[in-house]
């Protein structure tokens, strides 16, 4: 063997020894980080802020044309489709917590008596696909002020059927294009995309898209998320 | 009378060279994991090549290390226009690449210290290239609403992942062949860490 490929392989062997070691530090025991966890952690919260900043309330998400939407669409969860919760509409009601006047449990009805608007836009997955789709509902700005929430504190979480939870800023909350979505394609929303009521929120990624949301809350302790708390970063804005 | 000797590369140089590349290992095996979760074409990357045990940890990663990637970037663009560093790679003419392509694929091509031939300035320019638009298409995807001017400038979300994608494959290629370079002519290494001396 010559110097020369020695050296070339020592290179590669000394590259290959500083990416193998890195796997096993990062994100598998949050109870538990480790100093890369910690770093990670750091750097999240840091591009909280920096996207918070450059979050601007005018800049609407891209809308698409009827015939741009994904066909057909696509489930996602952190289950299978066969274990959808489903969740009976004529009892449903949505739950009301945290920093609100009203806390008046809302019956789907009285949901849908609110105007409605809906939207045709894209919802961008974590993993980088994307679909197009189209949800009618309530704006959240809209609701947050009929039942006298405090708009000036900084979060606005949600908990689901399915014991899924997410949490997002108050000035994404609300932009004009954040929706409490009730229907999907033109028709009430179904179990599998969150029936009876799920946050659209098309500045933000699809995780952030809580579906079947049993209760809202306002308020200013950080409530985390399902996927936020095992390392995905919070604010994901698009 | 003893001639004063001028350094080869000198310490910003190196120092933003050796950062870019831990940013650059750390950026690409992190990307590699992010693709895997939604693969653009009929392959993943082998989880022994890929950094972050899962996708949560991987994009952790890849948008810690952005940072080092685009301030240490902008460091160096800044230092190399300030110093007339980038007056290296010029000029440059296709007829002098094709002349030292084949001197180099002949091994007929002699390496002149602190100088860079056609075939290496065309290899830094198509990098640093491939670097501006690895940055842009990756704020694309990143922020395709509050940064929809990229989007909207690399044809929309679903072409810039390619975009992203295909830079990522660019630099790739440059690091075997710069890589396999430094093998072939060990010499260039400590230079590049003890910045070297050469005589003007």
């Amino acid at each position: 063997m010559s110097p020369l490929n020695r050296r070339g392989i020592l290179l590669r062997a000394l590259a290959m020894g500083a990416i193998s070691t890195l796997p096993a530090c990062n994100y598998e025991d949050p109870q538990n980080p480790d100093l890369a966890d910690k770093f990670l952690h750091a750097m999240s919260y840091w591009n909280d802020r920096v996207q918070a900043a450059l979050f601007d309330p005018h800049t609407l998400a891209p809308t698409f044309r009827p015939d741009q939407i994904t066909r057909p669409p696509r489930f996602n969860a952190f289950y299978d489709i066969a274990n959808v919760t489903v969740v009976d509409p004529t009892t449903y009601s949505l739950q009301l917590g945290g920093q609100i006047q009203d806390k008046s449990p809302w019956p789907l009805a009285q949901l849908n008596a609110l105007p409605q608007q809906s939207q045709i836009t894209r919802l961008i997955c974590v993993e980088g696909w994307r679909v197009i789709g189209e949800w009618g509902g309530v704006r959240l700005s809209d609701f947050l002020k009929a039942i006298g929430a405090d708009t000036t504190c900084r979060y606005v979480s949600f908990q689901c059927a399915d014991g899924y939870y997410s949490s997002i800023d108050m000035a994404s909350a609300l932009h004009p294009q954040t929706i409490l979505a009730l229907t999907f394609l033109g028709a009430p929303l179904t179990p599998p995309f969150g029936a009876p009521m799920r946050l659209r929120i098309p500045t933000k990624l699809g995780f952030k898209n809580p579906k079947s949301i049993v209760q809202l809350a306002v308020t200013n302790v950080y409530p985390g998320g399902y996927w936020e708390d095992q390392g995905y970063n919070w604010f994901s804005g698009s | 009378m003893p001639t004063k000797r001028r350094v080869i590369h000198p310490w910003p140089l190196r120092l933003t060279h050796w950062l870019n590349a831990v940013a650059i290992v750390m950026m690409i095996g992190s990307g590699w994991q992010i693709y895997d979760a939604s693969p653009l074409f009929n392959f993943t990357f082998p989880p022994l090549i890929t950094i972050g045990a899962w996708l949560g940890a991987a994009i952790a990663w890849h948008l810690a290390f952005m940072w080092l990637l685009v301030i240490n970037g902008l460091i160096y663009f800044i230092w190399s226009a300030a110093t007339g560093h980038f007056k290296k790679f010029f000029p440059l003419t296709p007829r002098a690449v094709l002349h030292d392509l084949i001197a180099a694929l002949t091994f007929k091509l002699p390496h002149e210290k602190g100088v860079y031939n056609a075939v290496q300035k065309l290899l830094y320019l198509g990098v640093l290239f491939a670097g501006i638009m690895v940055v842009i298409s990756g704020l694309a995807i990143w922020k395709p609403v509050q940064l929809w001017f990229f989007c909207d400038a690399l044809g929309g979300f679903y072409i810039a992942r390619y975009v992203h994608f295909f830079c990522m494959a660019a630099i790739v290629a440059f690091l075997a062949i710069h890589l396999t370079l430094v093998a072939m002519v060990p010499k260039v290494l400590p230079p590049m860490i003890t910045g070297g001396k050469i005589d003007p």
